[in-house]
């Protein structure tokens, strides 16, 4: 009857009228940042500070001048082989590990995945510091190794698909060993195809993360060339602080593809990000 | 946090496929033992010694953690962490749960809301922050839209400097960060609402609940789980925050704005004072552990789970 009632029941019309103004008060605050940075990154500096958004004004300028100024193709480059090759690597690793300790039967299994979930809450902050000394030790400091390599290993990614391959009947690896089938075969024709889904979420969820990560990748690059979306993004703030067109402009190139992603596959996105709760059940 | 589910077989040891075990789990075993167990001693060791730009000096006891309780910016950087905990975590649980209440109902357009509400969270940060610099300027937009608010209604207004100022840079965070992650909480909760089985609202309906009774009797209380879960989840974020202020107010002024992590940060690579910022990890790790255990204790109060 009100919009107070928390199952989908049917509305009167006022009820109704005030609940899409609600939402859709929301809707303009979660989206004028992003209508700001895009008209802003159409203006000249002059014309956005002086008010005037009269159309004459409009141009792709910025977007020149940003790409003179910024590689951000080189930034991008970086991006996506860092967060490709993170993804599909620690998804791989992950789920081997994952397919030993949810079905094969050895000596420490137990032991070694306790091991494993007792370093969950272990914060980030607590591991950097080491983890930067380790790379500048192997003489990966400021090239690709160091975006990737750490990334590979994940205890979480582990543990999630462990708790979905537990799901799966052992009947399964039972009927193929009696076929001859080794575990090998077992893990990559039996429990990878059974597990698409969830394997596409957690890929889109670790995608996201890696595309996004600031922290590391400011830690361990500093040469322009290595620097990802984000870093190149903060850098250029630090240089630019006020040049409002060209950061703005900085600010569309670096959303837009990501953006155009989210759009089109909305439904992954948002079920990679309800994956993250299941890890809390 | 999480129970070990019982097993579905009785574990039985097969000898064949002990080496196999092993094998399968020796690429990820391999980066654990490096990348957590080897970073988590050596952090502990480093945090204990004298450590320099040359690396180990000497053992220096407890001389790091010693100097960080009489460090006042340490303990400033703490202060302005709490400050987000408390703000960020229930607006953000409130505001997430207005949303996804408000999805949850028989009306129209429900994907397209849900697709705006979610497009901050994947957006990369520091565009995001880049955005909120501009917006939060002393003569920028939301300046301009509060004057006019204030001009309407006839009251005096002077324009709050929300970045430069210590009384307001810590709220540009909060607002950046609930901006960035409402949609997340909205996601979840809507997960949760839609779990909610309908016949428990028809009973209640039948019993003469209204609806703000059914909502607090019956909503709140099945997706309380959730709340648990997102409580803890967004507490330990908001212990961890960086890239907002870092790149917002580089956590000025004077400090005003600076979080624990960004001067954990700091430390290691601005002042190469290793070994302070390895001892401050270790406090928050502490703190943030004493924490979860302590909700972790008090959920029994309010969080039901349906097996009970």
């Amino acid at each position: 009857m009100t919009t107070l009632s928390a199952s989908p029941t049917r509305m009167s019309t006022p009820a109704r009228v005030g609940l899409h103004a609600l939402l859709l008060f929301f809707s303009t605050i979660m989206l004028a940042p992003f209508a700001v940075m895009f008209v802003v990154s159409l203006l000249p500096n002059t014309a956005f500070l002086a008010r005037d958004f009269s159309p004459a004004n409009f141009s792709l300028n910025n977007y020149i001048r940003t790409f003179e100024a910024v590689p951000f193709g080189r930034y991008y480059l970086n991006s996506v082989v860092v967060s490709v090759s993170v993804t599909t690597v620690q998804i791989l690793i992950s789920s081997l590990a994952a397919f030993a300790f949810a079905r094969l039967r050895f000596r420490g299994r137990e032991a070694i995945f306790l091991f494993y979930l007792a370093t969950l809450m272990i914060p980030f902050p607590v591991t950097l510091i080491p983890n930067f000394l380790i790379i500048k030790n192997f003489g990966w400091y400021d090239t690709y190794l160091a975006l990737i390599v750490p990334g590979l290993f994940s205890v979480f990614s582990t543990f999630l698909l462990r708790q979905y391959y537990r799901g799966i009947p052992l009947d399964f690896d039972e009927a193929a060993r009696m076929d001859g089938a080794s575990s090998l075969r077992i893990w990559w024709q039996i429990i990878v195809p059974l597990s698409g889904p969830v394997l596409a979420t957690l890929a889109i969820f670790v995608f996201q993360g890696v595309w996004n990560d600031f922290l590391w990748p400011l830690v361990v690059t500093t040469s322009e060339n290595m620097r990802t979306i984000p870093v190149g993004l903060a850098a250029f703030v630090g240089q630019y602080s006020t040049a409002w067109d060209l950061l703005m402009a900085g600010s569309v190139i670096a959303l837009l593809p990501v953006l155009v992603i989210y759009v089109l596959g909305q439904k992954w996105f948002v079920q990679g990000i309800a994956l993250s709760g299941m890890g809390g059940r | 946090m999480t129970p070990l589910s019982p097993s579905h077989r009785p574990f039985r040891w097969r000898p064949d496929q002990q080496w196999e075990g092993y094998l399968f789990i020796l690429p990820s075993f391999a980066g654990f033992l490096v990348f957590i167990v080897l970073a988590v001693v050596m952090s502990l060791g480093i945090s204990f010694s004298e450590w320099g730009l040359t690396g180990f000096k000497n053992f220096a006891g407890l001389l790091n953690y010693r100097q960080l309780l009489r460090d006042p910016v340490f303990w400033q950087t703490f202060w302005n962490t709490a400050f987000y905990i408390v703000t960020i975590v229930p607006l953000q649980l409130a505001l997430g749960l207005i949303m996804a209440v408000g999805l949850n109902q028989a009306i129209r357009g429900v994907t397209v809301y849900r697709l705006i509400y979610f497009m901050p969270v994947v957006t990369t940060i520091v565009a995001g922050a880049i955005v909120f610099r501009l917006l939060l300027a002393t003569n920028g937009p939301v300046n301009n839209l509060l004057a006019a608010a204030f001009g309407l209604l006839g009251l005096p207004f002077s324009a709050p400097n929300w970045l430069g100022s210590s009384d307001f840079s810590k709220w540009s965070v909060v607002i950046l960060t609930l901006w960035k992650n409402t949609g997340f909480t909205m996601v979840v909760y809507l997960a949760a609402l839609q779990g909610v089985p309908k016949e428990l609202y028809d009973a209640a309906h039948t019993d003469g609940a209204n609806a703000w009774q059914r909502f607090r009797n019956v909503t709140l209380p099945l997706i309380s789980p959730t709340t648990f879960f997102l409580f803890i989840f967004q507490m330990i974020g908001a212990f961890q925050l960086f890239t907002e202020p870092f790149v917002m107010t580089s956590g000025g002024p004077a400090n005003s704005s600076l979080s624990v992590v960004q001067y954990i940060y700091l430390a290691a690579f601005r002042d190469i004072r290793m070994d302070k910022a390895a001892a401050m990890a270790w406090v928050l790790f502490i703190f943030i552990f004493a924490f979860t255990l302590f909700q972790n204790r008090m959920q029994k109060r309010w969080v039901h789970y349906e097996s009970e």
